[in-house]
This record gives structure tokens, C-alpha cells and sequence, in this order.
């Protein structure tokens, strides 16, 4: 049989379309990685975070976990909230449940304030929209992780976030940090930063640092899809919130209430 | 080289509005110069509001560069002819719109250097990583169009056989840059404001509205300083489109309005209580009612035939339209999908004098561009008119291809310019449909 070159060049132009529509349709259908994962009968490590609302009311007014938090990722204090960088930072529970809350809920438990943090997700809308892969999804363990030497500082991550989790270094920030810990390095301005999960403290065999810092136990943190863990059967047995679980984003910060 | 020289011969007021522009772009050069010396902190966006002017001029950029292919496609596929003098003209704006949209995006950037990390980490799950395909490759598309059948207009022959596959493709492309930008906001689960299916459409819309009254702006200006004429029946069908695309655009924001505001679902009721009912206060409220109020005025003026067939009716009509879809989409639509945030925060946002500086900037690099652009198309045009006694009209050769030196290159007259394009149909068919 002769292929003349144009027969071949459309032959091949029409298998290179039909693999980039396999791809394209693998991009847009958010279950196929939830699928591979099953079917190769081994579940996939999600590190995630468990707050027990009710233990940490027992101390309101404590910030130990974002002290811990801003100490060990030399985070700055800007006093114009524009600027501000939050990793995890605090907010009144009807504002991260407003969806939930009743009209007859007390004041107290509606003001209650509850730590936020960057909710890891199945399917972060920050990494999809991401020009650089600057920040990506861990495969081991399901952090999402952020590279502020690749970051361009467009902030679509920012805008696609629903959570609100991710900061900008709208200003040079090394002035502005209290602390300096010298083993965490400093980010330089115009490029997005976030929770990390500590990353650098799992290195070590550590916990996170807001973990650790937290006088009540208030947060369980492990892999959620593990049954055996503490985080694992705690999920089991109780109801949880999630923020916003019907955007389909699969969020991995869990609020016990 | 590229008719550049054409460009440098003028009189004293060319001289001096090429003087202020330049004057106006070295302020702002030396205001970015102190943005990226300080940081993106000198502009009034937030962690809250983290777009602002900038990402909502880059828009509404691309929509006036889209908008060329209102006159690109009645002229070559339905070989409208009475857009033959305004086409090119049409291609120019392009080329200078997307240069603006390039420089918006590029002023926006926290990391600007690091602006190739794009290329070398190319992403195609990011939406931003195919908007720069798509502009680029429609910048390159429109500065080849327009060189190469201006320079076939100078020689006097017919543009190269091949460009006419370029400038097809231009007119799909066209689309496509204002359907992936909408797709940059549509693609977001959590911005309720901007999850619409109708968010494209609505670009378009608004685009084919916003550019084409920019253009009959400019092709009025034209005639009153340099007696150009590119024709009545050109201004009054490009006023049509303008009209039609304005009241789908209105068409659309009533949809969008009826969908939110019957529904009564929050996330979707919040974006039009804070543009234009006032239940909540931001600092976007005057500006999304100017630009209601702008758009009804607009659409009194377009379609009341009294006023529209009247110039100065139909330039007052073009200037309403413009600006307000340059509010609308260039600031409202933005900084509304910001509000509230993700944690129910209303922030305000007010541009700052060095961010209105740098885009002031950005705009006069665009206007210098269209100026020295159109100062070469009528050199061209002009020294051709002057040198051709009426001419012979060759029959149409009905798509067929090739380099007919002169066939072509019919000129009916003085009138009617851009011979060379003028009289050969793209498509093969051809025929006005």
C-alpha cells in the first residue's frame, strides 16, 4: 500500500487530535483520578487536618497555632490587612459556614473563632489554573506545595481558590518579619505563598507546627484515607463540615462541631 | 523598512501628539520603573481583591482586537466591499489593541522576569497558558496580514497567494481570544459571579460593540484631520453591527439579571447587588450604575434611526457605547467577582494614582501605535490615489489563486482604495450571501 505524504500527514494529524482529546477529556473529567486510584486497588495517601471546634472554644483568644505557624515560616506582620500573608489565621464560624448556620444560632457559637488554612484539596482549582506548575499536588502525600522560585505572580491561583487560603507578597516582606527563622527561607515580593502543611517539618518526622502548638489537642492531623489512623477513625465516627464541599474541589481540612 | 519611513515625515501637529504620547509613556515607564522597584503594593488591589484595573483593561483589550474581525469577515468572506478602506485600518487596531493586552498582563506580573517560566514550564490544564498561545499567535497573524498587503498595495500588485489562508484563519482566531479570555473567569468554581456559561457570548457581545464604535470613532477623526474618506456606506454598516452587538449585549445582562434575581440564590444575587442595587455598599456601586446608565443612553442613540443616520448622532452613540462597556468590563466586571471574598469580606478597591499612571501609559502606547500604523496605510493609500488615473475593472476571477501582478488591482476611481484586496473573493465560492 502507498501512503502518498499527504495521506500520511492527515493520518497523522488525525491520531495527534484524537490523543489530545483523550487528554483534554482526562483534564476535564475530575473522577478519573479518584478511578485510577481504585482500580489499582491501593488508595492514594491524603494527609489532611481534622479541627475540633468544641475543644478549641475551651481556649478562645488563643493564638498559639498561628503564633507557631508565623515563628517557624517567617511569616511578616503587615499592619495594612491589604498585605497581610496568612497561613492559617482565624475567622468567626458563620463565616466559614454561612451556608450552615441558623438565624437561631447564639452569638457565641456563631463569633466562635476558628482557625483557616489552605484545605489541600482532590482537586485544587489553584494547581488546574496554574501557568508554571509553580504550585503542584504532591503525589505522595497530597499536599498541595508551592515553588516561589517558579512563581510568576499572575495570581489566577488566587482567584481561583475558593477558600481564600493563598497570599500575595504585595510588598518586599523581609522587613516586616519579627523573627527571623533562619532555617526557613523568606519569600521576596510579588510572588503567592500558602500553607504547606509544613512540609519541611514532615521531612523531619515532625508534626505541624500549629499542631503541635495546640494546648487542647484541637487538631488531628494524619492521612484521611487511612481507617486505621487517628485521624481516619475520628472521620469515621463523627459528622464533619467541610467549606464549600459541593464545589466538587474535595477539600481535606475537616471541622468537627 | 517596514514602511517605517513613511511614519517619520509629518506635519507640526502630528509631531506634536506624537510628543505628548511619548511624553505620557515616559511617566508611566518611570512610574512602572518604581512598581517594580516596590512592588504591586503601590497599585489598590489586596489579598481580597487581587485583580484590578489592569487584568480589566487587558479585557476589555481583547475585545476591541477581536472586534477586526467585524470588518475582516463581511470584506472577505461576503466581499462587502465598501469595507475595502477601512480593513486595514480594522487589522491596525487589532495589532496595537493586543500589544496593549500583552503590556497590561505584563505590568500585572509580580515576577516579571521570571515571564518565560510560561514557555518553559508550558501547562495545557492552564487556561492563562493558552490565552498567551492565542494572543500571540493573533498578533503575529494581523501584523503579517496587514505588512504583506500593504506592501502589495505600494508595489501595486496583488497581496501573496498564500496570505489569504492567513487571513482565514484570522477570522476563527479572532474568536477565539475573547472565548478563552472569558474562559480565564468562566473556568473558576468558587467565583460565582463569573461561573456563567453566557460569560463568552457576553465578551463577544460586548467586544463587537465596543471595538467597532472605537473604530468609527477613529475613521471620523481621520476625515476631519486628513480628509481620508473610507466612505459612508462603510460607517453606516459598521454601525449596524455596533447596534445589533450592543443590544445583545444588553440582551445578555438582562439574562444573567433574570437568572440571579428570580432565583434568588445568593451567590448569584450578590455580584448585581453590588454593581447596581446598592442593598450592599462598594466602591463599585457609582461605577456599575454609570455604566447602566451610559448603556440605555447608548441604546437610545443607536436605535432611533433620526439619531443613528445623523454623524454627530451616531458619534455621540459610539462614545456612550465605548465607555460604558470600558467600565463595565474594564473595571466592574473584575473587581466584582472579587466581592464578596471567599471568607463573606466586602473590600474595597480603589485604583491608585501610579496604577491609573501605568495604565494611562499602556493606553498612549496603544494610540501611538494606531497613529504611526495609520499614518503609513494613508501614505500608501494617498500616493496611490494620486499616481492612478480611473482604471480598469477586471472580472472577477472567482477564487482562483495565484500572483496576477496586476490583474487585480482594479481602482475604480479615487474612492475606492485597497485595490489589491479589493477585487479577489478569499473564499472559494465567494459571492455575497
Amino acid at each position: 500500500m502507498k501512503i502518498t505524504r499527504k495521506e500520511f500527514l492527515k493520518i497523522s494529524g488525525a491520531c495527534l487530535v484524537a490523543l489530545s482529546g483523550k487528554k483534554a477529556l482526562a483534564v476535564l473529567d475530575s473522577g478519573a483520578n479518584r478511578q485510577a486510584s481504585s482500580s489499582t486497588g491501593k488508595v492514594r495517601k491524603q494527609l489532611g487536618m481534622v479541627v475540633d471546634t468544641r475543644k478549641c472554644a475551651k481556649a478562645q483568644g488563643c493564638t498559639k497555632c498561628i503564633d507557631a505557624c508565623v515563628q517557624a515560616h517567617n511569616i511578616p506582620s503587615f499592619p495594612n490587612p491589604a498585605h497581610q500573608i496568612k497561613w492559617i489565621w482565624e475567622r468567626p464560624f458563620g463565616d466559614l459556614f454561612s451556608s450552615y448556620e441558623t438565624q437561631y444560632l447564639e452569638p457565641s457559637l456563631k463569633d466562635q473563632s476558628t482557625p483557616v488554612l489552605c484545605n489541600h484539596c482532590d482537586n485544587p482549582p489553584c494547581v488546574r489554573v496554574c501557568p508554571t506548575a509553580a504550585t503542584w499536588k504532591r503525589e505522595e502525600d497530597g499536599i498541595v506545595m508551592m515553588d516561589w522560585h517558579r512563581c510568576i505572580g499572575c495570581r489566577y491561583c488566587m482567584a481561583a481558590c475558593p477558600y481564600g487560603a493563598r497570599s500575595f507578597n504585595w510588598v518586599d516582606p523581609r522587613p516586616h518579619i519579627e523573627n527571623l527563622n533562619p532555617n526557613f527561607p523568606t519569600r521576596t515580593k510579588g510572588v503567592v505563598e500558602k500553607c504547606t502543611f509544613c512540609s519541611e517539618r514532615l521531612a523531619a518526622g515532625q508534626l505541624p507546627a500549629c499542631v503541635e502548638a495546640c494546648p487542647e489537642r484541637a487538631l488531628i492531623f494524619g492521612d484521611v484515607n487511612d481507617p486505621k489512623s487517628e485521624i481516619g477513625q475520628l472521620l469515621a465516627k463523627s459528622y464533619t463540615l467541610r467549606r464549600r464541599p459541593e464545589l466538587g474541589t474535595g477539600p481535606n481540612i475537616y471541622y468537627l462541631v | 523598512m517596514f514602511m517605517l519611513e513613511k511614519a517619520i515625515v509629518g506635519g507640526r501637529k502630528y509631531w506634536v501628539w506624537i510628543g505628548i504620547l511619548l511624553a505620557v509613556i515616559a511617566v508611566a515607564f518611570g512610574v512602572y520603573l518604581r512598581q517594580l522597584n516596590y512592588g504591586l503594593g503601590l497599585t489598590g488591589m489586596s489579598r481580597n481583591i487581587s485583580w484590578g484595573l489592569y487584568i480589566g483593561q487587558f479585557t476589555f483589550m481583547v475585545g476591541v482586537a477581536a472586534s477586526a474581525v467585524m470588518v475582516v469577515l463581511p470584506y472577505y468572506l461576503h466581499n462587502h466591499k465598501e469595507f475595502s478602506r477601512m480593513t486595514i485600518l480594522g487589522e491596525f487596531l487589532a495589532v496595537s489593541a493586543v500589544t496593549m493586552c500583552l503590556l497590561f498582563i505584563f505590568v500585572d506580573m509580580g515576577q516579571p522576569m521570571r515571564v518565560f517560566n510560561v514557555i518553559l514550564y508550558p501547562q495545557p490544564h492552564s487556561i492563562m497558558f493558552w490565552d498567551m498561545i492565542s494572543l500571540s499567535g493573533y498578533l503575529l497573524l494581523n501584523a503579517t496580514i496587514t505588512y504583506f498587503t500593504l506592501r502589495a498595495e505600494q508595489q501595486d500588485v496583488h497581496y501573496p497567494h498564500w496570505l489569504k489562508y492567513i487571513i482565514l484563519l484570522s477570522i476563527p482566531w479572532a474568536i477565539s481570544i475573547h472565548t478563552i479570555t472569558g474562559f480565564l473567569y468562566a473556568g473558576l468554581p468558587g467565583r460565582l459571579a463569573w461561573r456563567t456559561a453566557i460569560m463568552a457570548p457576553r465578551f463577544l457581545a460586548s467586544a463587537f460593540a465596543a471595538g467597532p464604535a472605537l473604530l468609527i470613532l477613529l475613521c471620523l477623526l481621520l476625515r476631519q484631520q486628513t480628509g481620508y474618506n473610507v466612505g459612508e456606506k462603510a460607517i453606516n454598516g459598521l454601525s449596524v453591527i455596533v447596534t445589533y452587538a450592543m443590544v445583545i449585549n444588553v440582551f445578555f445582562i438582562a439574562m444573567e439579571f433574570f437568572t440571579a434575581m428570580y432565583s434568588r440564590v445568593p451567590g448569584l444575587t450578590e455580584d448585581f447587588q453590588d454593581l447596581y442595587l446598592g442593598s450592599v455598599r462598594t466602591s463599585l456601586l457609582p461605577w456599575g450604575r454609570t455604566s447602566l446608565v451610559l448603556m440605555a443612553a447608548a441604546l437610545v442613540f443607536l436605535l432611533v434611526p433620526r439619531l443613528r443616520h445623523n454623524e454627530k448622532g451616531l458619534a455621540v452613540a459610539c462614545v456612550l457605547v465605548f465607555s460604558s462597556l470600558w467600565v463595565d468590563k474594564g473595571l466592574c466586571m473584575v473587581v466584582g467577582g472579587f466581592i464578596p471574598s471567599p471568607l463573606g469580606a466586602i473590600t474595597r478597591y480603589v485604583p491608585t494614582l501610579p496604577e491609573m499612571t501605568i495604565t494611562l501609559g499602556i493606553w498612549a502606547v496603544g494610540a501611538l501605535m494606531v497613529t504611526v500604523f495609520y499614518k503609513i496605510a494613508l501614505s500608501v493609500e494617498i500616493a496611490k490615489e494620486l499616481s492612478y488615473v480611473p482604471a480598469y475593472e477586471f472580472a472577477r476571477t472567482g477564487g482562483a489563486v495565484g500572483l496576477h501582478a496586476h490583474s487585480s488591482s482594479a481602482v475604480a476611481g479615487p474612492g475606492s482604495g485597497m485595490a489589491g484586496r479589493a477585487n479577489e473573493e478569499v473564499s472559494g465560492k465567494g459571492g455575497d450571501e
